[in-house]
């Protein structure tokens, strides 16, 4: 807030500011227009409201056998220790990775497929295509699931793995797609005639020269799409079955049938993975920008 | 010489035609999967409901003029208006303030909103029952200020506070995405020409912002229309939404026709508000773009 001296704007000052960047001008902003103290308050207010959840679990998830308790009376791994022994945890564990792996790689292949497809085309059935793939993002989760539980009932598709990863990459597609497109923005078509030109065949030049190109958002897709799956409670909640269940699905058990605080420690453990899976595709960029 | 220039001609636009072919045969994996996951099973409730158990849009009348389902409908309606007040009133500062500080402020601000956003619903609404429980942290704080008895879980007030720190983000970013974009140079030229700042803000800035606020506010709404877990968990059975409403009817009275056409109308609802938000202010692609781009606010 005081890295300059309030000074009377002049021109040449101006235009350096605007050709040096947004950087340049927030700092000649500040002199002449700092931030309001009560802003401030508000914003850090609101910071914290996002991560209190967070911060309650962590602790949480060191206390005792008892019930939903807080603060801990005690300090011990012994959710831990029920989270990794218990097969019920472990179980629903398992099955919500190896769901998400599967939705994870068929959003990522399709949304992949369909970035470049709708990248190449132009006109309004495109547009409405996009719309369309991006629309699950909005849709409500109860209708979905309401509305798949009873065509999957008749598909036998309810309590299959088929089931869960049909659904679950359904959800995924739009974050691959919009991942995939963004990165494909920065994508010179030269490259394609030049590798062409060079006798490649279309396989070849997608294989060798696109994928490597867009590979950070095809990344961040993935990541994005696994994540969506692995957290994907409601749509899960109809598609169980006893013999199989996703995680999400078992910490909702928990909290409504069995008040069992082992969703403490799954729930760190959730919020601890994600978190440094998300950090991958914010690590993987470039430096330099 | 015609044989000459007509041939390379024809040649490349057989070359583009087969080239815009593979380009749809791309997106038919994509669309087979919406299909088979989406399409069908939304036309096959709608087709329920106006053929189960004759056809005619009976199912549709009852809605209409069944007191529970109205009461719930009027409910569920108030709650998401409640929390889309709240989170605007919390968002907007909150998405202006990350466009005032540095860049290394805006990242850490952006990531507080991501990692949330991408976490466990499950452990969030876990956390909020821990928190606004009986006896609970907040609930010893307010009973220290002498407002001891105030039940928070179980009642509508426990589900607008967790509702709204749920759906904070899908406020902020595209509110953030918009608020950044405003040359604020625009805000200093007013005050320079003698405009008190707050006169400064609504004249100029505010008119502005209006397409993310707009996105924003469409956005928490209609979301907040279709939320399942956090009133199943945090609300009472005596004050169920719509999402239980339609959970119950579909797996408990196996009222699968009835449940069709409730479904129908929250998602028409959903998708009329949500077109004309993303006329406005472009929401389902800022959602994305704001929400896959990690850090920091510029491409």
């Amino acid at each position: 807030m005081s890295t300059a001296p309030a000074r009377a704007p002049e021109p040449a000052l101006e235009t350096v500011a605007i050709i040096a960047g947004s950087r340049g001008r927030r700092r000649r902003d500040r002199s002449v227009d700092p931030i309001p103290w009560w802003l401030a308050v508000i914003g850090v207010a609101v910071a914290i409201y996002f991560i209190l959840p967070t911060l309650f679990v962590i602790p949480m998830s060191f206390g005792g056998q008892g019930s939903f308790q807080f603060p801990p009376k005690e300090f011990t791994l012994e959710l831990y220790r029920n989270f990794f022994t218990n097969p019920k945890w472990i179980g629903s564990l398992l099955n919500s990775l190896l769901v998400a792996v599967l939705a994870a790689s068929l959003a990522t292949v399709v949304g992949t497929a369909a970035a470049l497809g709708l990248h190449n085309l132009a006109g309004r059935v495109s547009r409405l295509v996009r719309t369309l793939l991006m629309v699950s993002m909005v849709t409500p989760a109860i209708v979905v699931a309401v509305a798949v539980y009873v065509s999957f009932l008749q598909w036998h598709l309810v309590g299959s793995i088929g089931g869960y990863v049909l659904a679950h990459a359904a959800i995924g597609v739009p974050f691959v797609l919009v991942s995939v497109t963004s990165a494909l923005g920065g994508f010179d078509p030269k490259l394609l005639r030049a590798s062409a030109s060079l006798g490649a065949s279309p396989l070849r030049t997608f294989m060798r020269v696109t994928l490597p190109l867009i590979s950070r958002g095809v990344l961040t897709g993935a990541v994005f799409a696994f994540v969506t799956s692995l957290d994907e409670v409601v749509i899960a909640l109809f598609l169980r079955s006893p013999t199989f269940q996703t995680l999400p699905v078992q910490m909702y058990t928990a909290v409504t049938v069995e008040v069992d605080p082992t969703i403490a420690a799954s729930s760190s453990l959730v919020v601890v993975t994600v978190t440094l899976l998300l950090l991958i595709p914010l690590l993987a960029r470039p430096a330099k920008r | 010489m015609t044989d000459l220039m007509s041939d390379p001609v024809e040649a490349a636009r057989v070359a583009r035609r087969r080239r815009l072919d593979a380009n749809w045969l791309l997106l038919v994996p994509a669309l087979a999967l919406l299909t088979v996951v989406l399409l069908v099973p939304l036309v096959q409730s709608f087709i329920r409901s106006i053929s189960t158990p004759s056809w005619g849009f009976d199912n549709y009348v009852k809605l209409f003029t069944d007191g529970v389902t109205l009461t719930v409908l009027g409910r569920t309606a108030t709650t998401a208006l409640v929390v889309t007040i709240v989170a605007f009133l919390l968002g907007y500062p909150y998405a202006y303030f990350m466009t005032r500080v540095g860049d290394r402020t805006r990242a850490i601000l952006l990531v507080v909103v991501l990692i949330p956003f991408w976490t466990s619903v499950m452990a969030r609404n876990f956390a909020w029952l821990v928190i606004l429980q009986r006896g609970g942290p907040v609930q010893t704080a307010l009973s220290w200020i002498g407002l001891g008895d105030v039940q928070l879980v179980g009642s509508q007030i426990g589900v607008t506070i967790a509702m709204s720190q749920v759906l904070l983000p899908f406020m902020v970013l595209p509110l953030f995405s918009s608020l950044s974009a405003i040359d604020r140079r625009l805000l200093l030229a007013a005050r320079g020409l003698g405009s008190r700042p707050i006169v400064a803000f609504w004249k100029v800035y505010w008119p502005l912002s209006r397409g993310g606020v707009v996105a924003g506010l469409i956005l928490v709404f209609t979301l907040s229309l279709g939320f399942y877990v956090t009133p199943a968990l945090l609300g009472s059975p005596q004050q169920s939404l719509i999402a239980q409403l339609l959970a119950q009817r579909t797996t408990q009275l196996l009222d699968f026709a009835g449940a069709g056409a409730l479904g129908m109308v929250v998602l028409v609802v959903t998708l009329l508000l949500v077109a004309w938000a993303n006329r406005v202010g472009g929401t389902i692609s800022a959602i994305g773009v704001v929400a896959t781009s990690g850090s920091g606010g510029r491409r």
